[in-house]
């Protein structure tokens, strides 16, 4: 179990994010969602010991964060940011192995290959899998970096935006397989989306943010209602049932 | 990639044979020839091949901490600041051994690329020009600053000859001290899959438990160490840091576990070749490798830029 205490962050006199008190669950997908510069990727950023918060703090286990070995921390949670900006030239495989590298530190073992070949499989890469990354398009890279946090096995898996850059089909297959691997193996999902209507297909619990804050933290049908919708971004939005599955519209 | 080891190590080998052969005095089987062969021959080669092999690696190095494919220690200060060590040491202390200017122009190159290093990671808009630029600036302020300093003290002509790459001056006895390069070389090849992982940016080896902060200062201090040997030993060799590991990165990528030992080896070479064409293109007489270098390496280099449009992004 992941909690926060009393998260804040502030930039000067900026505050991003105002006392954050979450609990994400072990297993399941979650969704955080929330209009831009809510605070969503910077939650991301402090829960996932990437950045310190200006105060408050942040357990895993009831443990603090600061105090597990970098090392171990990152064989139970792993994080995919947006801007993965990288001019290496390493190949699919490469990267994939690295994700390995809290348990293999340089050289992987049988069992560390195998969980590379299938992370690989997971994302449908093998076909790319002697390509560099800097010659793939945004899509096949994204599906590389997931890949690549997916090889980590940990129990809590952040990503932000994942769908970034991907076609429908792809959007489509990498959510069916994360939420997949949350109902199988137990694992625990964190994703930031701006898609609603993803979010609310796969997502077991969404959580809402606004300007900072966490205003909503509930299941997906509590959350598709257009009073609520409204009122966490602003805008009229319409929310209608098709398939037995609610849908928002929100471009007239 | 075991293949192309092979093939440079046999370049690297025909090269080493061929740059014992050349000289003024031809070789004969006499004691006067031996004692050429040891004394000078044999030393200038050995040097060449240590410069070479641990300036491509420091230069590899680096790119990763950079994460900019267009810097080498000659464009980011790191040889600037040794070079202000070394004048330092002919001003303050002339009498001074190798072994204590070499102390100071590392101890100097590391404060140097700290500076440098430090200020990339403070500059939040990071193009893929900008790096190289900033590192041009700064190299250039640091020359400028060598350049009064040792004007005013009428030194001007002693260190310019001093960090001009150049290998003719190298006997048995006075380039030993680079073996301390290539140590720290292949110290680079034991944190291998760090500094490729730390290339990766800080957020992704954070991730991936990796102790940042740590592996970013060994390989500060691995390229500022190695730097700081060369310019005392032998000099400045531009553009060697910078096209031998985009060479390198074109035919087996950036995974140094896999590209370091030919990183090395194409160093090596490169530095052969350009010696070989310095002591011959004005026969009997040489040009220092600096300038040979020079031309050669930043035709290498553009071609590298305009032949590869999709590599240079």
């Amino acid at each position: 179990m992941i909690q926060t205490q009393q998260l804040c962050l502030s930039y000067g006199s900026t505050e991003v994010l105002k006392n954050i008190n979450l609990t994400f669950k072990p297993a399941g997908v979650t969704s955080i969602i929330g209009p831009n510069g809510a605070g969503k990727s910077s939650l991301l950023s402090l829960v996932c010991r990437l950045q310190q918060p200006t105060s408050g703090s942040v357990t895993l286990n009831r443990e603090l964060l600061g105090q597990i070995k970098s090392s171990d921390l990152a064989r139970k949670l792993a994080v995919l940011r947006q801007e993965n900006h990288i001019v290496a030239r390493l190949t699919v495989e490469d990267l994939v192995c690295f994700g390995r590298f809290p348990y293999h530190q340089g050289r992987p073992s049988v069992t560390d290959k195998a969980k590379i070949d299938s992370a690989i499989d997971f994302l449908d890469l093998q076909p790319l899998r002697l390509r560099y990354i800097n010659e793939l398009s945004g899509g096949q890279r994204q599906r590389a970096f997931i890949a690549m946090v997916l090889a980590q096995d940990t129990q809590y898996l952040f990503l932000d935006e994942p769908l970034n850059n991907l076609d429908m089909k792809h959007s489509v297959n990498i959510m069916q397989r994360l939420q997949q691997a949350a109902q199988v193996m137990h694992k625990s999902i964190i994703m930031v989306m701006h898609d609603i209507n993803f979010a609310a297909c796969y997502s077991d619990e969404i959580i809402a943010m606004k300007q900072g804050q966490i205003i909503y933290q509930d299941c997906p049908q509590m959350i598709m209602q257009s009073q609520v919708l409204e009122k966490i971004y602003d805008m009229p939005l319409k929310v209608v049932e098709i398939e037995g599955r609610p849908l928002c519209l929100y471009y007239r | 990639m075991y293949k192309f080891n092979l093939w440079a190590l046999t370049l690297v080998l025909v090269l080493a044979f061929s740059s014992l052969l050349i000289g003024s005095s031809s070789l004969s089987m006499d004691a006067d020839s031996l004692d050429l062969l040891l004394i000078s021959r044999i030393p200038r080669t050995a040097a060449l091949i240590l410069s070479g092999t641990s300036l491509a690696v420091a230069g590899v190095i680096m790119q990763q901490l950079a994460r900019n494919k267009f810097v080498e220690p000659t464009t980011t200060g790191t040889v600037e600041w040794a070079t202000l060590g070394m004048l330092l040491m002919l001003i303050f202390f002339p009498q001074a051994s190798v072994f204590y200017k070499l102390l100071v122009a590392c101890l100097m190159s590391v404060v140097g690329t700290a500076i440098f290093l430090l200020m990339l990671r403070k500059i939040s808009l990071r193009s893929d020009f900008l790096v190289p630029l900033i590192g041009i600036m700064y190299a250039g302020v640091m020359a400028a600053i060598i350049t009064f300093i040792a004007y005013r003290t009428e030194l001007l002509q002693s260190i310019w000859i001093w960090v001009q790459g150049d290998f003719s001056m190298i006997l048995r006895g006075r380039y030993e001290l680079l073996w301390l390069a290539v140590g720290l070389s292949v110290l680079a090849y034991f944190i291998a899959d760090k500094l490729t992982l730390a290339g990766l940016g800080k957020q992704v080896s954070i991730n991936l438990g990796l102790n940042y902060n740590l592996t970013f200062t060994l390989g500060l201090l691995l390229v500022a160490l190695i730097t700081g040997v060369s310019v005392v030993n032998c000099g400045v060799i531009p553009f060697l840091g910078l096209v031998v590991p985009n060479m390198v990165s074109l035919l087996v990528g950036d995974n140094l576990r896999r590209s370091l030992p030919l990183v090395a080896l194409f160093g090596a070479a490169l530095v052969l070749f350009c010696d070989i064409i310095a002591r011959l293109i004005n026969y009997p007489y040489e040009i220092p490798i600096a300038t040979v270098m020079g031309v050669i390496g930043s035709g290498i280099f553009l071609y590298l830029l305009l032949g590869n449009r999709r590599y240079a992004h």
